[in-house]
């Protein structure tokens, strides 16, 4: 065990741009790193990457592990798992972070599985303590914690939430070392491949894993015109638009707005809900968030229970009055 | 075409009593479902069963899974086995997957493993791509639904964070199943429910799968959990019910005293 050290993180590249968890990740390496004595280091796997190792020179990295290939342009397990389960096996790290998106999520169990090492997924909070590294992570719909270890396997990996560690701060410039590394996968042996892609969000939108503010709605919203009342809300907030589970199933707004158990976790610092019940299913997907506003008509609504504040009334009335507030207060800070 | 299904027999809810000193939550007198996520995945398999095709449902439990397992029979699995030793018992993702890879590898002959993508108590999505790991297939996760399965191929619709991709892979593999928001688990009729009671049933222990124990169970596992206990409390909320512009005015005074805005 003694064999492995320092921290990795693997960037997440979105679209020509690196994914803004992969600095949280980042920031938390660096911290954990000062505790450890260890180095931070990032792998990139891609097509045409090397053009993201000037951003990630301003962040105090040891090394940048580089896997440039066309075959990697798309995310495909297979080809990712491959190469990284081959980098690590020469280079040996103590720890990996992963981003906990659906990329993370899908990649870590693969490699930690294949090195017959242990796997945390989704944690909200690391710590080392006696050379482990102490994983938090909910479970039970969010009604317990649990703190994790892997006490004797390396490397030992564990899958972040969005949005919960604070960013890397850009530093001086350095010069991490660049490691090639050569990728040998044969296209034709590969028992995958990506048919087509289907894009169904605005590319401008942010993800609502990885938004500081999101607006949501739920049934309580009506139709999709109502919706536009939330989207102008979002706007003045510079915010996410969410949804309940069942305003994606009524259609009046797209999946990838869907908070809760079978969409997406979110934890934003201000998560607004408008005519959402707050359903266990939905509760599970934003019980985190930090300030919680719920707006809905009836008094007895689950969501009143969780939330920090709330007002009882007719969104369709509230929410415009609150845009107005939140639009002079806004322009005067 | 021989079609498994791994499921998870889960709490029905989630709010359970738990014993601090064994880091464990107490399932005693709990109620008890089929993982929906689960539940998900036998219907992406029933949907693409033809005539002498196969649907086997397995689960790793006790003599309470049984019920999850035969309910799996009554929405259409055409056998179920129930994987039920001392040996199982407080197994992590890793050995959970080893059990299932083990078993799954004496069944044999397999050319789709469907799993659900999450369960609604741990909620790792852990297992289905272990499994894959473990039996060096390859694996499709958030699979909305199977489109074809022909020439030894299967085409798959699996969520991204941009919207979709088609996926294309080789049998066999594992497919972990997420519920498009239009899905509706289905509820078996009383006659099903009676005609699964003749439906093959196995009850298989360690020798029955000719495992290696050190693999499975806590002697399996790579994780140890340290402590579980309660997140802290989320103090009452304040809501109001003034009218309108006096409820907005009184809320931007508490986000403005919070500095949140």
């Amino acid at each position: 065990m003694a064999d492995y050290k320092d921290i990795w993180v693997f960037v997440e590249i979105k679209k020509a741009d690196i994914r803004g968890v992969t600095f949280e990740l980042i920031g938390k390496a660096k911290e954990l790193a000062k505790n450890t004595n260890e180095k931070v280091s990032v792998i990139i796997l891609g097509k045409d990457v090397s053009s993201f190792c000037e951003e990630l020179s301003y962040h105090d990295l040891d090394k940048i592990y580089l896997c440039e290939n066309e075959i990697l342009e798309d995310y495909l397990t297979e080809t990712y798992s491959l190469t990284l389960v081959e980098l690590i096996n020469k280079y040996l790290p103590n720890i990996i972070l992963f981003p906990a998106t659906k990329i993370g999520r899908d990649l870590a169990p693969r490699v930690a599985a294949t090195l017959e090492t242990g796997l945390t997924a989704d944690c909200i909070d690391l710590k080392v303590i006696d050379g482990n590294l102490v994983q938090t992570r909910f479970v039970y719909g969010g009604n317990y914690l649990v703190d994790i270890i892997c006490p004797t396997k390396r490397p030992q990996i564990t899958s972040v939430r969005p949005n919960v560690m604070e960013k890397s701060e850009s530093t001086e410039k350095n010069q991490p070392e660049i490691i090639e590394f050569p990728v040998k996968i044969d296209p034709n042996k590969l028992k995958t491949k990506i048919i087509d892609k289907i894009e169904t969000t605005v590319t401008e939108v942010k993800p609502i894993d990885e938004a500081d503010i999101i607006v949501s709605g739920g049934r309580g919203i009506g139709s999709k015109e109502n919706f536009k009342i939330i989207e102008e809300l979002a706007e003045v907030l510079n915010a996410a638009v969410g949804a309940s589970r069942a305003s994606v199933d009524a259609g009046w707004v797209s999946k990838s707005c869907q908070v809760g158990q079978s969409g997406t976790v979110v934890n934003p610092n201000i998560y607004i809900a408008c005519g959402i019940s707050g359903t266990t299913q939905h509760l599970v997907g934003m019980k985190s968030s930090k300030k919680i506003i719920a707006i809905n008509k009836d008094p007895n609504a689950p969501i009143f229970e969780v939330c920090d504040y709330g007002i009882v009334g007719d969104f369709k009335v509230i929410v415009p009055i609150l845009k107005e507030a939140l639009k002079k207060k806004l322009s005067q800070n | 075409m021989r079609y498994i299904v791994c499921v998870k027999q889960v709490p029905e809810s989630n709010d359970l009593k738990f014993d601090s000193d064994e880091n464990k939550v107490l399932k005693i007198g709990v109620s008890t479902i089929i993982n929906p996520f689960d539940q998900f995945a036998l219907e992406q398999a029933i949907k693409i069963k033809n005539e002498g095709d196969e649907i086997i449902a397995i689960s790793i439990g006790d003599a309470e899974t049984k019920s999850t397992l035969m309910r799996c029979l009554a929405l259409g699995a055409d056998k179920g086995i129930l994987l039920d030793d001392e040996d199982f018992k407080d197994s992590d993702t890793f050995a959970t997957s080893n059990i299932l890879a083990t078993a799954i590898t004496k069944i044999g002959n397999y050319s789709i493993i469907f799993c659900g993508n999450s369960s609604i108590d741990t909620g790792s999505s852990q297992v289905g791509p272990e499994l894959a790991a473990i039996l060096k297939i390859p694996q499709v996760t958030y699979v909305e639904s199977v489109e074809n399965v022909e020439n030894g191929k299967v085409k798959v619709k699996a969520q991204t964070d941009e919207g979709y991709r088609i996926i294309e892979s080789e049998l066999p593999l594992v497919i972990a199943g997420i519920p498009p928001s239009s899905f509706q688990p289905s509820i078996p009729p009383l006659p099903k429910i009676l005609a699964a009671r003749k439906k093959p049933f196995d009850i298989w222990k360690t020798e029955d799968i000719e495992g290696d124990p050190s693999k499975f169970g806590s002697n399996g596992s790579v994780i140890k959990i340290i402590k579980l206990y309660k997140p802290p409390k989320r103090e009452q909320g304040i809501v109001f019910t003034d009218e309108p512009n006096i409820a907005v005015e009184k809320l931007m005074e508490l986000l403005s005293k919070d500095k949140v805005i």
